[in-house]
């Protein structure tokens, strides 16, 4: 075959990937097609027990391990009368400076209860500089079925030991209180 | 080591020995002990339970080491070293380094790996040692031993008992330094505990330097616990503000907020030991403060702007002139009094001032200017480790300045010193001190003192004897007199020991009636013209009569006679005639508070100014031996100023021209001023005066406990629920007298109190209340002051309410 010039070979390699399959992603409209990898380091979630405390106990072992100052932890003492997580401390004030989370997943590493994952959200963009630090009102994962929201007392007689052994499966009748469920979310004054 | 001796022991004769350690020959005195003399030469030997000022006890095994010709390795830090001795550490030996690893490893078997959450984390004994001297891998794959955690030995002081490595500091500490043992170690083995007896918490006064010593994070107080990590915070050297004790603090701080207070070493003050009060009371550095002047509009106080509050002040006082009365509070800087004291003399021309808020006397204010105002450091906390006798006249240590009480204990440990109390108690405290009680009614001290038994009168003739003297001599009538007279004729040395840490300072600085900075006289013509110099005035413009003191001030200011009261740092409860003070405050035409708490002055007063906190200024405290204990800001972007800078302002706009207002300037002229050599007073010579009681009486003796309702310890409930119990005690004889009531009704000339009975070794004919505890204001529900009658009623239990 005789030699084609430069030009018509170049356009040649144009032709034919005419009909090869596309591997563009069309955002946001395909989005649903294309989930992100179960192990994505998406934003945070701070986790409940399966009876609706909260798991992260305010040590801010997370902040220390944030290599870009992210995170924002003021723990507070549990009382028998206002109880958010199983133990002596809760934090108290949660927040996570988006701006700032490089998403490294060394919070997440830190944690000693397994309060803090993160999930596969990734549509983070916002307009302003403020909403995009997350309260802990905004990090707390869903109240799923069997969760009273906190403050609540421990399931009567465990321990906070058998919370982190995993003994605990759902709320029972006697953690139910008359506290208004808006309380459980804890003050971010 | 500085070997200071003021009585000429024989402290310079020290033995040498000659003693190797890996190879290398040094000196060291003898009876020193292996692990010093390691040190000497930079070699740090692993250790947990030895601490320099505890006695040795050898209990974690970690500081293993070689002595040549012994079978088995040794501990360091319980061998004393002899002549000749080869020692040989992990450096040169592989038995002791392998001694410490395996001992270190076991010291981890049950020691639960939770340095990410625990407190201690960054500053940890175990920590840095495993690091330095462990195994990397542990052979120990079993279940570790688990225990109910935390457990609270106090209300203040938290033990987590599965991190404990049984080194015994804290136990050796409350045993030997505080004299409280209420802490021991229990059952053996793998079980062994620190623990308390089940009814007696550790209550001591002392009880957060255990969390300090403690080589892990085995006691963690109920303040600090979870509240931050070592690399979190900042650290700032300080002094305590809380008493004359002078202790050298470290101040921890997170996010503009104080976490924690230290006890920092300093050999010659407080060496490594601080109390509870000085620890944990600071949460009112940042509660309930000030936060912009204010002035009174139509008898109502508002927030004002600084410059038209410092109008308003500058106007009012300009108006008085030289009829204002100044009050400092016991709480300031010695740089702050000294500029009260020079506003008074310069600005307004006044020399009504008096730092006393408290019981004093004019007697007092004689004896102050005589005998201690300016006067060098001479007894220091050394003499009183040296002294052969030391006597406290109208001072509770304990209670009153703990770290003197430290001492004495110190001192009466080692046998040398021998401790007389004149009292009417035979307190625990004196009991810790080994101290013996030399009776007095409550008011009568001076007549004791000038009939004291033969042969302690001959043991304060000895080199080196020390009579401490507290504030609360002011209530004896002819008190201060004896005291110095007795001083005199035995040569002893005399201390004064004020209970506020700024009282010593306000005295050198002269804010009191009739007395310049220094101890310099008001009337002395040569006095007045090197004040004068200093202060860039001529001497004829100083005032030039003794001014208005004490409760002379107060009267005063009620009766009209002064126009205006300029207060700074004044608790109106602390002063004994409760209606008196409350008079002087509403009476008088004008006043103006410099405060950083809201109280009943800064109700009354016509111009209010916000003033700095201990941690939002820098200054000096002098402590009760005159020793300077100067501290920097730790904030240093605080916007309060401190009384000095706002005396500064209020003297500008009232168009008078003061010295420097910041602290260095300050200093600068105070120090310019020098000793004080000449004329100081005439040392007062008042007849003793006695307890007039009838038959069903009794004399009321009282002082201020460490822990107790003053306002600077508000906002801390767990140390608040240390403070001793609140009661009357009394003396088994008189309880049985009563017929061993539960509870008594105390009556005082102005009100009653219902209180629960407690017998302890009072003399007869007394009972003793605290001053100003929750529940209990002798001036407040008696009306009574110290001395005065007051009359017992059996109480049952049913009717024990009201007063």
């Amino acid at each position: 075959m005789a030699e084609l010039p430069q030009a018509a070979r170049g356009f040649g390699v144009t032709f034919f990937t005419m009909f090869k399959k596309v591997v563009t992603e069309q955002y946001p409209e395909d989005r649903d097609k294309y989930p992100p990898k179960p192990r994505f380091h998406g934003r945070h979630q701070l986790n409940r027990w399966a009876d609706g405390l909260e798991k992260c106990i305010g040590c801010e072992l997370c902040a220390w391990a944030c290599p870009a100052d992210a995170i924002f932890v003021e723990g507070a003492s549990n009382s028998e009368e206002e109880r958010f997580s199983p133990g002596e401390r809760y934090g108290r004030v949660y927040q996570i400076n988006y701006l700032r989370c490089i998403f490294c997943g060394l919070c997440i590493e830190a944690c000693p209860t397994r309060a803090l994952t993160m999930t596969n959200d990734y549509e983070l963009a916002d307009s302003s500089r403020a909403s995009l630090i997350y309260e802990k009102v905004d990090l707390l994962g869903p109240m799923l079925p069997g969760m009273l929201p906190a403050p609540h007392p421990m399931v009567p007689g465990l321990t906070d030991s058998d919370y982190y052994a995993g003994k605990v499966k759902g709320s029972v009748p006697e953690q139910a209180n008359d506290r208004p469920a808006a309380g459980g979310l804890g003050a971010t004054s | 080591m500085t070997m200071t001796s003021n009585n000429g022991s024989d402290l310079a004769a020290v033995e040498m020995v000659s003693v190797t350690v890996d190879g290398v020959t040094i000196e060291v005195p003898r009876g020193t002990l292996a692990i010093r003399a390691a040190e000497l030469l930079g070699v740090e030997i692993p250790r947990f339970c030895d601490h320099p000022l505890l006695d040795p006890v050898a209990a974690c095994r970690a500081c293993l080491i070689e002595v040549e010709g012994m079978p088995k390795p040794q501990p360091a830090c319980a061998q004393v070293v002899s002549d000749g001795m080869h020692i040989r550490t992990q450096v040169s030996s592989p038995v002791a380094r392998e001694a410490q690893e395996g001992v270190l490893e076991f010291l981890l078997l049950n020691h639960p790996l939770d340095c990410p959450v625990c407190d201690k984390g960054g500053e940890c004994p175990l920590q840095n040692q495993a690091m330095s001297v462990g195994r990397p891998q542990t052979r120990f794959d079993g279940e570790k031993r688990v225990f109910d955690k935390p457990i609270n030995v106090s209300a203040e002081i938290l033990l987590d008992r599965e991190r404990c490595v049984s080194c015994a500091r804290c136990t050796r500490f409350a045993d030997q330094i505080a004299g409280d043992p209420m802490l021991e170690l229990l059952e053996r083995g793998a079980k062994q505990q620190v623990g308390t007896a089940a009814d007696q918490p550790f209550d001591s006064y002392f009880s957060g330097n255990t969390v300090q010593i403690c080589p892990v994070g085995a006691l963690t107080s109920a303040a600090y616990r979870f509240r931050a990590r070592p690399f979190d915070l900042v650290s700032v050297p300080t002094t305590c503000e809380h008493c004359a004790s002078g202790c050298s603090l470290r101040t921890d701080y997170r996010r503009d907020t104080v976490t924690r207070r230290l006890a920092w070493a300093d050999p010659e003050v407080n060496e490594e030991w601080n109390c509870d009060k000085g620890r944990f009371a600071f949460p009112y550095l940042r509660e309930g403060r000030i936060t912009s002047p204010m002035i009174r509009e139509a008898g109502e106080l508002r927030p004002a702007s600084w410059p038209e509050a410092l109008d308003a002040a500058a106007r009012g006082l300009a108006a008085a002139g030289s009829s204002t009365g100044v009050l400092v509070g016991g709480r300031s800087t010695v740089e702050d009094a000294y500029a009260y004291a020079r506003f008074a003399r310069v600005a307004l021309g006044s020399d009504n001032i008096d730092f006393r808020v408290r019981e004093s006397s004019s007697e007092e204010a004689a004896f102050l200017a005589a005998v201690i105002a300016g006067t060098p450091v001479t007894t220091t906390y050394e003499s009183l480790e040296q002294a052969p006798i030391v006597m406290t006249v109208a001072l509770e240590p304990e209670d009153e300045s703990p770290i003197v009480f430290l001492r004495l204990r110190k001192a009466a440990r080692s046998g040398r010193t021998r401790i007389v109390n004149v009292g009417a108690v035979a307190t625990k405290g004196l009991t810790k001190v080994r101290g013996e009680l030399l009776a007095a009614l409550p008011g009568a001290e001076a007549q004791v003192l000038q009939m004291l038994p033969a042969d302690i009168r001959r043991a304060l003739g000895q080199p080196g004897a020390v009579i401490l003297v507290g504030e609360r001599i002011a209530s004896v009538v002819g008190g201060p007199s004896a005291v110095a007279a007795l001083a005199t004729e035995t040569g002893a040395s005399l201390a004064w020991v004020p209970r506020r840490a700024g009282e010593r300072g306000a005295l050198d600085a002269g804010a009191l009636a009739g007395l310049l900075p220094g101890g310099r006289q008001l009337v002395d013509p040569s006095a007045r013209k090197q004040v004068a110099a200093a202060w860039g005035i001529d001497a004829s413009e100083l005032p030039t009569g003794v001014g208005f003191a004490g409760e002379n001030l107060l009267a005063a200011a009620r009766d009209g006679v002064l126009g205006a009261l300029v207060s700074g740092g004044v608790e109106l409860g602390d002063y004994p005639d409760h209606a008196l003070a409350a008079a002087a405050f509403t009476g008088v035409g004008f006043l103006v508070s410099l405060e950083h708490h809201h109280s009943a002055i800064t109700e009354q007063a016509d111009v209010v100014f916000p003033v700095a906190v201990v941690t939002e200024k820098s200054g000096t405290f002098l402590d009760w031996e005159g020793r300077p204990r100067p501290f920097g800001q730790v904030f240093r972007d605080s916007l309060y100023e401190s009384d000095a800078r706002v005396l500064g302002m209020i003297a500008t706009t009232m168009e008078r021209r003061l010295g420097p207002s910041d602290v260095a300037g300050i200093r600068r002229e105070h120090a310019g001023l020098g000793l004080w050599e000449g004329f100081r007073g005439q040392v007062p010579d008042r007849v003793p005066g006695f307890t007039m009681m009838g038959e069903h009486q009794f004399a009321l003796a009282s002082w201020r406990a460490l822990i107790d309702a003053g306002v600077m310890q508000e906002g801390e409930p767990f140390l608040a629920a240390t403070a001793r119990q609140v009661g009357v005690w009394m003396s088994a004889r008189t309880a049985a007298s009563l017929d061993h009531p539960s509870q008594v009704r105390v009556i005082g000339p102005g009100g009653s109190i219902v209180l629960p009975v407690q017998v302890a070794e009072v003399i007869d004919k007394v009972v003793v209340l605290p001053m100003n505890s929750p529940g209990c204001s002798i001036y407040r529900d008696l009306g009574a002051r110290v001395g005065d009658a007051v009359g017992l009623v059996t109480v049952k239990r049913h009717e024990g309410e009201g007063s």
